[in-house]
């Protein structure tokens, strides 16, 4: 089973989001999701300033077999993103809640985060995914 | 239900990620596919690839029959346990498969298929075979392991007996050689020195166990797909099918054209191509930016638009590479790939890209 921290916020295409308590909200992807993947190879991450509407394809992560969009978690606009992951995709294998963070988004409104799934919630949907 | 090879148990030990391979259940990696890629380009490392379908060919017809049926020619076999790569085709001149032949000796052949193809490979053969004296078995009771990488051979050696280690050693590339229910090859897929070894299938988890006693490790699909790629090898299904010629897809260099009275199957059709001259030819792909290419994509030369047969990372060589496509006359050394809508720079190379550790680039 993967591990998964108490205090995120997850999607169902297995994004994950943490709470920075200052109105922003940093952007990942799963264990689950890398797990998945596989080594990863290469990141494509939205553009600082970008809007980006709930569900909009912003972003991809690329393993050795296969490419995986990577969609916007909530309505809001990015603030940053994880320049590392350029020179070294691996860290999100390594360290997918933390160094493999993929960008920060300063969301429309504080009401975004009543669609997403808690951590009992999620771990459930992993279950039911099989 | 898929079905599971010999070393099943093994795969299960070596905590590896099971998939669904044309219905097999078949090891995707053991935890990290560019660890083994690695593994395999500096040190050694093993497959099983015993979903693959070997089929014996025995009688005074099976030489006949298989320079009838096969595009190279078997007569080039000229001692016992030489291996020769071909394509089987169809009366159109499209590929049913490729395969490697082994010359056993006297009248038998031995031919491995791949596993996807099984089928119509074996009800073509059939059907090919009426009116030549010979017989046609399967050898479900074989597994078979692919040791490769620069100190594949040496590690093997330890890992067999001594007569059989005797035997390895003495192989020169691609040869192989019978020794009891055994069959030892210096061949591969992966651009690397190394054995294939076929054996009895309650034989094969304990000679597993000895090769990785003797520090080769376990390595799976994932990873001998980015190997045979950086090797410019073709894989069937993916870079040619029954749609294309040898000619269209690189393979030219496999199909035998002398004798010129030899009338295999397909030769009437591949000789009019040769003298009109193919449509599309095929060649290797470098991505100069970011990115991997893919199966699929769109590519654009000088001379119009092709497509990506394979595309993937190169661990070796940590660029994007992929083999595609595109219309004959192109000349260029630069062309251009769609990937998600925009268009990134390519050079367009002779495959393979890596031999032997070593970039070709």
């Amino acid at each position: 089973m993967s591990e998964l921290p108490s205090d995120f916020f997850y999607t169902q295409s297995h994004e994950w989001l943490r709470d920075n308590g200052d109105g922003t909200l940093t952007v990942g992807i799963t264990d689950h999701a890398q797990e998945q993947l596989g080594d990863l190879v290469y990141v494509e991450l939205p553009e600082v300033g970008t809007h980006l509407t709930t569900g909009d394809a912003c972003g991809v992560v690329e393993s050795v077999k296969a490419a995986s969009d990577v969609y916007a978690p909530i309505d809001g606009e990015v603030l940053a993103v994880n320049e590392t992951l350029a020179e070294t995709p691996e860290l999100i294998n390594q360290s997918p809640y933390a160094d493999g963070w993929l960008f920060s988004i300063k969301p429309d409104s504080a009401e975004v985060l009543k669609n997403l799934m808690n951590t009992e919630a999620y771990r459930a949907y992993l279950d039911s995914e099989g | 239900m898929p079905k599971r090879t010999p070393l099943y148990d093994e795969h299960l030990a070596a905590a590896a990620r099971m998939v669904d391979f044309a219905g097999w259940e078949m090891p995707l990696h053991y935890g990290s596919q560019l660890g083994e890629h690695h593994q395999v380009r500096r040190d050694a490392g093993v497959f099983d690839v015993s979903h693959m379908t070997v089929i014996d060919l025995a009688g005074v017809d099976s030489r006949d029959f298989l320079q009838r049926l096969l595009a190279n020619d078997v007569a080039k076999l000229k001692t016992p346990g030489k291996a020769l790569y071909t394509c089987m085709l169809q009366e159109d001149g499209g590929v049913i498969d490729d395969l490697i032949v082994y010359w056993l000796g006297d009248d038998r052949y031995r031919l491995v298929v791949n596993a996807a193809t099984r089928d119509k490979d074996l009800a073509w053969m059939r059907a090919q075979a009426a009116g030549f004296d010979l017989t046609l078995e399967e050898r479900k009771d074989l597994a078979m392991l692919a040791v490769q990488g620069p100190k594949a051979c040496e590690r093997a050696v330890q890992a067999l007996d001594s007569g059989l280690a005797a035997v390895a050693q003495s192989l020169s590339p691609f040869t192989g050689t019978e020794s009891g229910d055994w069959f030892i090859a210096r061949t591969g897929y992966t651009g690397e020195d190394g054995y294939e070894v076929l054996l009895p299938a309650d034989e094969a988890p304990i000679f597993w166990r000895a090769l990785l006693e003797a520090g080769v490790r376990p390595v799976g699909l994932g990873a001998r797909d980015t190997l045979r790629l950086e090797a410019g090898m073709n894989l069937y299904g993916t870079d040619m099918d029954a749609s294309v010629t040898p000619l269209e897809c690189g393979l030219e260099w496999t199909v035998a054209w002398a004798p010129a009275e030899r009338d295999f199957i397909g030769r009437s059709v591949l000789e009019k191509q040769r003298a009109t001259g193919a449509t599309r030819r095929f060649i290797g792909l470098v991505l100069e930016g970011r990115g991997v290419l893919r199966g699929h994509e769109r590519v654009v030369t000088d001379a119009g638009e092709g497509e990506i047969t394979s595309g993937s990372f190169s661990p070796t060589l940590g660029v994007s590479i992929g083999l595609a496509r595109v219309p004959a006359q192109t000349v260029a050394e630069r062309g251009e790939v769609e990937i998600r809508g925009k268009l990134h720079p390519v050079r367009l190379i002779k495959p393979p890209f890596v031999r032997h550790g070593q970039s070709c680039l």
